[in-house]
């Protein structure tokens, strides 16, 4: 870790869904105002992690550190405070279907604040300006194109400048020229307001654009959690696979596998 | 936050200081629009501003469409480095009237 203060550290972390175990003594920092790349396959457990990190899932063991607070021991008051300076961008978005893209960007500051209205609306406004949506704050999300779905989620997930912000996938079916907007504007808002931001993707090219460092996730594992300069040059098999797309043969454990098929079947 | 407000004629000179943040920006908004009902040309001078969140430049926003509405001056002066970042990405930098220094506004008074 460099001199810059954590703005995440998560010390092994084990997670289970049922039996199964999801997570496997997962570690690793992310310093203020870092873009950090969680990236792996589809399985690798990305997603479950990002699902910890925002403190929906209560892991089995270990810690999940988020501006000097450990969320596995907060109270839910607690965790409620902490959320005010976190911003999520879903994958699908997650917009209301019911209101207008201004009245969903709106949504987060009138939870939270006593703002006036006039500030509520301008700042939503501006958020709007950022992601290149202004103008549309009187849509209905179905009116939106998915880039535009994504740009509006975004846009609601830093109403609030938060200190973090998590972004499920933002490349996730766009096309290249959007998805490069996209990563530019994670840039900016790094430089701009100092967040430090998670960006969960499998998309190398975004990665490595936006990344300042990464963490390979495999099978629940951490393959790598580096430089994006370090774990581009890394020679380890799994993650060269990673980055030359070469599909991978797993290789079967016959007694793991036959339990998880039959277990609480067979007795 | 600190908000210090002095006559420097012809203008009111608004002094924001610390933390404009969504916990503050309230005050300050009330206090520019209070200055603003009096016709006032106003420079607000934000040199001492640690931090300022975008609550705190809507309620700016908010003030100088208001100022431009009646016809008066709303300038900012000083604007010191965090807020700059937090005005450029909102592409607001190029909107409001920017002065290095309230000095250096003072000094074009004829």
């Amino acid at each position: 870790m460099n001199a810059r203060a954590a703005a995440i550290e998560v010390s092994h972390l084990v997670t289970h869904y049922g039996a199964r175990k999801i997570l496997d003594d997962i570690s690793f920092a992310a310093g203020e105002g870092e873009v950090m790349v969680i990236m792996g396959g589809s399985g690798s457990g990305k997603s479950t992690l990002l699902r910890h990190l925002l403190g929906l899932n209560r892991p089995t063991s270990g810690s999940i550190k988020l501006l000097g607070k450990d969320i596995t021991q907060l109270t839910a008051d607690e965790m409620y405070d902490l959320r005010k300076n976190m911003g999520v961008a879903f994958q699908g978005g997650a917009l209301f279907n019911s209101m207008t893209v201004g009245e969903n960007v709106e949504l987060p500051l009138r939870e939270h604040t006593a703002l006036d209205d006039n500030t509520i609306r301008i700042m939503s406004r501006m958020k709007l300006e950022v992601v290149n949506l202004a103008g549309f704050e009187n849509l209905m999300p179905a009116e939106l194109s998915g880039g535009m779905i994504k740009r509006a989620a975004l846009a609601r997930a830093i109403v609030m400048d938060p200190k973090l912000l998590f972004f499920d996938e933002p490349s996730a079916g766009l096309d290249p020229v959007v998805s490069a907007e996209l990563d530019e504007l994670i840039l900016t808002l790094r430089d701009a307001m100092s967040m430090s931001i998670v960006v969960v993707t499998h998309e190398l090219e975004s990665a490595f654009k936006i990344a300042d460092r990464i963490t390979v996730l495999d099978q629940g594992r951490i393959l790598m959690s580096d430089t994006a300069a370090a774990v581009r040059a890394s020679e380890h098999p799994r993650i060269r696979a990673l980055l030359d797309r070469t599909p991978r043969h797993e290789t079967v454990d016959p007694e793991e596998y036959m339990e998880r098929l039959t277990r609480e079947i067979l007795g | 936050m600190n908000i210090e407000i002095r006559e420097q004629a012809p203008f009111s000179v608004v002094t924001l200081g610390g933390d404009v943040d969504m916990h503050s920006s309230r005050q300050v908004r009330q206090q520019l629009l209070d200055c603003l009902a009096r016709k006032q040309p106003l420079l607000v001078d934000l040199a001492a501003v640690t931090y300022m969140d975008s609550s705190g430049v809507a309620s700016l926003v908010e003030s100088f469409q208001v100022a431009r509405k009646q016809g008066s001056e709303f300038a900012l002066a000083s604007v010191a480095r965090p807020v700059m970042a937090v005005l450029k990405l909102a592409r607001l930098d190029t909107v409001f009237p920017i002065y290095t220094s309230v000095e250096e506004r003072l000094a074009r008074v004829d």
